[in-house]
């Protein structure tokens, strides 16, 4: 098999004779005795197993509990047991964390170490999102933020800035290896490469941030054989604008997608910032967030209410479809064997956009409801509505009835309660852990008067108060 | 003196380097054996057929057992022998473990649990408290029932009535280290444990007795737990003899960690309940009768159920002076996990009962509640010093049988309880209240109440009068956003209720270079034990803490040791240790007197010194002529609570040494289309005595409030017709992340010595400010009360979907 090669804090490593899907997580602490990264959860929902891998791109915090070591060939990974310098010396963020007796039990510690290190070095100082993904159980978060802040103005320790160095192209050394199909898993190139080898290998699971497929490995305990890993895949990891579209590539990172859409649509922007936590954000891509199929994903709604278009590939045949028509039944996309999700195309503009995510935690949760509004006036009059809804359906799912209701009506309270009276026709929700469905009926139908009131400048999320 | 320095935890810079060693980190001989077990999909039922055929030939199997490999199927409970490791037939939850596997590998373990091919005769599962009591299916045979006064005359009396139901839910701890132990079998059968557990002699005595080996031949060691806040009290039972049994049957080192979703299903949780209450009252709110009927959810097994629902009790009167009073407490038995201890064992669910009430007092009168929870309030302390303590005395009936759980908190049925010794005691209070000072629903006396003073501080500093008017102009002005605010103070009783667990031992060695080694009965879980008792050694002996090295709490250096629960830790064996470290520091004086003709009681330690007679020596050079000298440089301590007299089934008595206090005001805002809410400020205030350590008490202050209001906002468990708990990961069950602690939040402590005698005279803080996290529930009641005029009835938690039904409500739109 080939083998993988990456820089561990610092130092070359190679590793062979691992399945393609063991996680970062168990080799770091099972075979190279590296224990200060630990298990929290191990499904990216804690971040006590957080890291620091960088690339041509940068440095990125990455749950290691959900990250296959194929997916590190070429990278620079840093444990927590390399954020102190080589003689040991502190990184800020240590010293200030027990300045600040940010440790109680210390188990979720190295986590928020390496996410606020990494932050740090990225130059980061919006600290509640960047720890979004790090639960802590013990301290209530407010020594931690204390820590962070009074390290923010440090300079970076030098050792932090090396492992750039390391994956530039001028250290061949841990370059991407060759395509190959073996053990390791199969790791493209290009698009082309992905669609000659899919074609071939339709029942092939494609792993692209892993964030997802992660828990089947972790959690179901499947054994996926064979794989593709999609981070060599750089051109579809590409954001263009053409006129007055956006095409958007199936590799765009959710981090990549956030920083790209949010001075566009603000509102997208701050559901992307509640889109799980930076952990997950700065692995997972629009394209799994698509060809998954989930009816919670966030991504879909807010795609759909924008009017976009998804392509498919399947060896050299390319087809496209508005996004709602790629999901058919719960679970079900019209996805051929062997056919991936390229890259969706979106207006570049949409003044009147809102998203609504529902969730019984503000961060790092799964909508309740998502609600994503996208209405043009012509002379008063509502000309065209595209409104769609996550969690409300098996699938993501556009509200023909009420948008039926609102065209050529002026943009009133009065409307927006005739209209809402069609949800019902929309949508019979189910009842689930996250929330009963008459609650999802009910807050779907007010998100629908929330967006009058959004539009007319009133106050509306409680997210903007403060005390 | 170094007790009540700031400073950090003495792991900090292991804890942020990763260095920090918790037991899946230590290293284990490569032929350690990685152990997982086989669920039940059904939460009641017979197992007609285990077929593990498959399991055994997964790859990497070692060993599989299932209930037909042992005689008798070890038994894991802390209380009533209820509970087999694994089902011996009958399955009792979803998710009760029916077979065990010992693997190469964890993953290999874990992979081959799910192979086994069961059949089952289901049955209906009881699965709710309606559920149990159509059943009449419960712990004990009745219910418990403590009355003061005659609480129904006075509510039929009162000028004013109100009456209710309140649900509340119950919460994962979600520590973030799961559960884990390993153990290394050594000569001759004896075994070594290392666990993530609270309770090492729990731990000691279960293996001990699985494996039939005096408890001499087991050893408990215990260096530091990722959290417990009670999860790790009695939970960790199951793991640490399956690893014994494992590491006994094949001679190789055994490990079982449960993975986070296998943790959510197997372990409990802290107890959900319904509350009905009546509550008679005047034009002023004051409560002259009420009446509490607690409907416990215990789930299957009774672990520390008993105890918990009894605290619970203990709790329903919180601050405020209750003269006629009936409590009535069913603890049900439903197929469902077994809820367990949780940091304030049952103490928050009491008194969340008895703070709903003066909210609704207070929305039926039209006043602030503030003002109704200050008119009910205990009066002041009087003046005076704390009573004297009776001497203590042994229990009348010491038990026979050598498998009771003497050292456990559910021990209560089984073991000579105080209720023996109680009745035995001619001073038990009366049936009266005595003069002068106002007594608890179980007649303890209040003599320490410093809410008045207290709360008065909290309102200054807090602004509380004018936030609440500019909170009522606010929403005057919003129609969709509302803001609330609410005051809620915390009395919290300090002292194990099974009287005979407020001991503790310490063991102390002062070696030759002068150097210290310390080790106490407590656990470390991360609450800054640790630290705080080292700070008391180094204090006897004039060092600085560095010089003291703190080491794992260790069966086999101190014996028969409580569970570090019930806020106990540092006032037992903080005074444990300074016992052990006065007499070690008495026989340096006494000789180094004796050298300089002078008194022992004149010879000082301090500043790293030694002082006697003019003279000025380092404390390391003391140490060596004291060995030289052939003076013994090592002691135990030991501490039992004084006072102490309980008796629980009658519900009268001294339970507690005395009461911590506190109060927290917390604002909210609400959504009034989706439910959803946020804290925007938090103002804590917390008596700690003395403090010890003003750094890591002000940590957990902050800490337990942020996890008590997630208790009652976003922790929600859910399970599903069929029993399932289907919120069993972080994906589902919301612990409060970053972004939901307060955007302010002020933390004060409430520093006055502790008029009990206590070390430093400081105050336990482990769990009683977990309940200043009340304050943000009845918050969000006021601002939901902003939207109408009826009462929000606000269950818990209070998450976005009950703010929204409580918001309909009030308005009358359900």
């Amino acid at each position: 098999m080939s083998q993988i090669a990456f820089h561990l804090n610092g130092a070359p490593v190679r590793v062979s004779d691992e399945a393609p899907t063991r996680t970062l997580l168990d080799w770091l602490r099972e075979s190279r005795g590296l224990t200060g990264t630990k298990e929290g959860c191990n499904e990216g929902d804690c971040g006590a197993c957080t890291v620091m891998v960088t690339d041509e791109s940068g440095s990125r915090a990455l749950n290691a509990c959900i990250l296959f070591l194929p997916q590190l060939d070429g990278k620079a990974v840093r444990t927590v047991e390399g954020i102190s310098g080589p003689q040991g010396e502190m990184h800020p963020v240590q010293h200030e964390m027990i300045r600040h007796h940010g440790s109680q039990c210390g188990f979720c510690t190295p986590g928020f170490v390496v996410s606020m290190a990494t932050a740090h070095l990225n130059g980061a100082t919006d600290h509640d999102d960047q720890l979004a993904g790090n639960l802590c159980r013990c301290t209530g978060y407010a020594p931690i933020i204390r820590a962070a802040q009074a390290a923010q103005n440090a300079p970076v320790p030098g050792w932090m800035t090396t492992d750039r160095d390391l994956v530039s192209p001028a250290q061949p050394a841990a370059q991407p290896s060759a395509p190959s199909a073996a053990g390791s898993g199969f790791r493209p190139r290009s698009s082309d490469e992905l669609a000659a080898w899919y074609e071939a290998n339709p029942d092939a699971t494609l792993i692209a941030g892993a964030t997802d497929v992660g828990l089947w490995v972790t959690k179901q305990l499947r054994d996926l054989t064979p794989v593709a890993f999609l981070n060599g895949v750089t051109d579809l990891q590409q954001i263009e604008e053409t006129g007055e579209s956006l095409r958007i590539g199936a590799g765009v990172t959710i981090a990549a997608l956030r920083a790209a859409l949010a001075p566009r649509f603000p509102s997208l922007g701050e559901l992307l910032r509640r889109y799980s936590s930076e952990q997950v954000r700065n692995a997972a891509t629009i394209g799994g967030n698509i060809a998954n199929g989930s009816p919670i994903g966030d991504g879909p709604p807010a795609l759909i209410a924008l009017g976009a278009t998804l392509h498919l590939r399947k060896g050299n045949t390319h087809r496209q479809m508005p996004l709602e028509d790629f999901f058919l039944d719960y679970r079900k996309q019209d996805r051929q064997p062997g056919e991936f999700v390229a890259f969706v195309t979106i207006p570049a503009q949409a003044p009147a956009l809102r998203c609504y995510k529902l969730s019984k935690r503000f961060d790092q949760d799964i909508s309740a409801v998502c609600g994503c509004f996208n209405l043009t006036l012509q002379d008063g009059r509502i000309e065209s509505a595209r409104i769609a809804f996550g969690g409300m359906a098996g699938t993501p799912k556009r509200a023909r009835a009420v948008e039926a209701a609102l065209l050529g009506k002026p943009m009133t309270p009065e409307t927006a309660e005739e209209a809402a009276a069609q949800m019902a026709r929309d949508f019979t929700p189910l009842s689930d852990m996250r929330a009963s469905a008459a609650y999802r009926l009910t807050t779907a139908q007010n998100m629908l008067r929330r967006y009058v009131h959004d539009l007319n400048g009133d106050p509306v999320s409680v997210l903007e108060v403060r005390a | 003196m170094s007790m009540g320095k700031s400073l950090p935890h003495d792991a900090a810079p292991l804890h942020v380097t990763g260095q920090a060693r918790y037991v899946d980190d230590i290293p284990l001989p490569g032929n350690a054996l990685h152990l997982a077990f086989g669920l039940s999909t059904i939460a009641h039922g017979r197992v007609t057929a285990l077929d593990l055929t498959a399991v055994r030939a997964a790859p990497g199997v070692v060993a599989v057992y299932g209930p037909e490999d042992f005689d008798e199927v070890p038994d894991c409970s802390p209380s009533a022998h209820d509970e087999p490791m694994i089902s011996t037939g009958e399955v009792f939850y979803l998710g009760m473990p029916l077979f065990l596997v010992a693997a190469e590998s964890h993953l290999a373990a874990r992979k081959a649990a799910r192979l086994a091919k069961v059949t089952y005769d289901a049955r209906p599962a009881l699965l709710t408290v309606d559920d149990a009591l159509a059943a009449n299916s419960r712990f004990e045979d009745g219910p418990v029932i403590w009355t003061k006064g005659d609480a129904a005359r006075k509510i039929d009396a009162a000028p004013h009535q109100i009456e209710g139901r309140f649900e509340v839910g119950g919460q994962e701890h979600f520590y973030l280290e799961g559960q884990v132990a390993a153990c290394l079998p050594l000569e001759g059968g004896d075994l070594l444990v290392h666990a993530s557990t609270q309770h090492p002699s729990e731990i000691q005595h279960k293996v001990a007795h699985a494996l039939h080996l005096p408890m001499s031949a087991v050893r408990v060691e215990v260096r530091r737990m990722g959290g417990g806040f009670g999860g790790k009290e009695s939970q960790g039972n199951a793991l640490a003899i399956a690893c014994a049994v494992v590491a006994s049957r094949t001679g190789r080192p055994a490990k079982m960690r449960y993975d986070r979703d296998d943790d959510m299903m197997i372990t409990g949780k802290r107890h959900d309940l319904r509350i009905l209450y009546r509550a008679g009252f005047d034009d002023q709110g004051r409560v002259t009768g009420v009446t509490f009927t607690h409907l416990f959810r215990c789930g299957w097994a009774q672990d520390l159920s008993l105890p918990v629902a009894d605290r619970a009790m203990l709790h329903t009167d919180n601050c405020y002076h209750l003269p006629d009073i009936r409590i009535e407490s069913h603890r049900l038995k439903t197929h469902t996990q077994s809820a367990t201890a949780f940091r304030g064992f049952g103490g928050p669910q009491g008194m969340v009962g008895i703070e709903r009430v003066m909210d609704h007092v207070a929305h039926a009168l039209g006043r602030d509640p503030l003002e109704v929870r200050r008119a009910n309030f205990y009066a002041a302390a009087a003046q005076t010093p704390a009573s004297a303590a009776p001497a203590p005395q042994p229990p009348d009936h010491p038990p026979a049988d050598d498998s009771v759980d003497l050292t456990s908190r559910g021990a209560l049925a089984t073991s000579a309880d105080s209720t023996s010794a109680a009745q035995a005691r001619p001073n038990l209070p009366a049936q009266g209240e005595s003069p002068g000072t106002q007594s608890t629903p179980f007649f303890m006396p209040v003599e320490d109440f410093i809410g008045h003073e207290l709360v008065a501080r909290l309102v200054e500093t807090s602004d509380y009068a004018a936030r609440r008017k500019a909170i009522a102009q606010w929403n005057a002005d919003s129609r969709i956003l509302k803001r609330g605010i609410a005051l809620t103070p915390v009395k919290f009783g300090i002292s194990f209720t099974l009287t005979h667990l407020n001991q503790a031992g310490a063991l102390v060695h002062v070696y030759q270079d002068g150097s210290i080694h310390l080790n106490h009965g407590g656990t470390e879980m991360g609450q800054g034990l640790f630290q705080k008792v080292a700070q008391v050694a180094a204090s006897v002996f004039g060092v600085d803490p560095d010089r003291v090295k703190i080491t794992a709490t260790d069966t086999a250096k101190v014996p028969n040791t409580s569970a570090t629960a019930a806020s106990s830790g540092s006032d037992l064996n903080g005074m444990a240790t300074q016992a052990a470290c006065r007499t070690i520091r008495d026989r340096m004086a006494a000789f180094l007197a004796e050298k300089h003709q002078a008194k022992a009681e004149s010879v000082r330690f301090a500043d790293g010194m030694v002082h006697v007679a003019g003279e000025s020596y380092d404390f390391a050079r003391v140490v060596m002529w004291a060995y030289q000298a052939r003076v013994s440089l090592s002691s135990t301590g030991f501490y039992a609570t004084p006072k102490l007299q309980w008796d629980r089934k009658a519900g009268k008595g001294r339970p507690f040494l005395y009461f911590a206090y506190g109060a927290a005001v917390t604002e909210v805002v609400i959504d009034t289309l989706t439910g959803e809410n946020r804290i925007l400020r938090a103002d804590l205030l917390h008596d700690t005595g003395s403090s010890l350590n003003t750094a890591l008490d002000i940590g957990q202050v902050e800490g337990a409030y942020v996890q008590g209001a997630g208790w009652l906002t976003t922790e929600e468990l859910v399970w599903d017709g069929k029993g399932r708990l289907t919120t069993h990961a972080p994906s589902t069950y919301k612990i409060p992340a970053c972004s939901d602690r307060p955007d302010v939040m002020n933390v004060a402590l409430w520093d006055k010595p502790n008029r009990e005698d206590t070390v430093g005279r400081s105050k336990a803080v482990g769990e009683p400010p977990f309940m200043l996290g009340i304050s943000a529930l009845y918050a969000l009641s006021d601002a939901v009360a902003a939207c109408g005029p009826g009462y929000p009835a606000l269950d818990a938690p209070a998450t976005a979907e009950r703010v929204l039904a409580a918001v309909r409500r009030v308005r009358g739109d359900v």
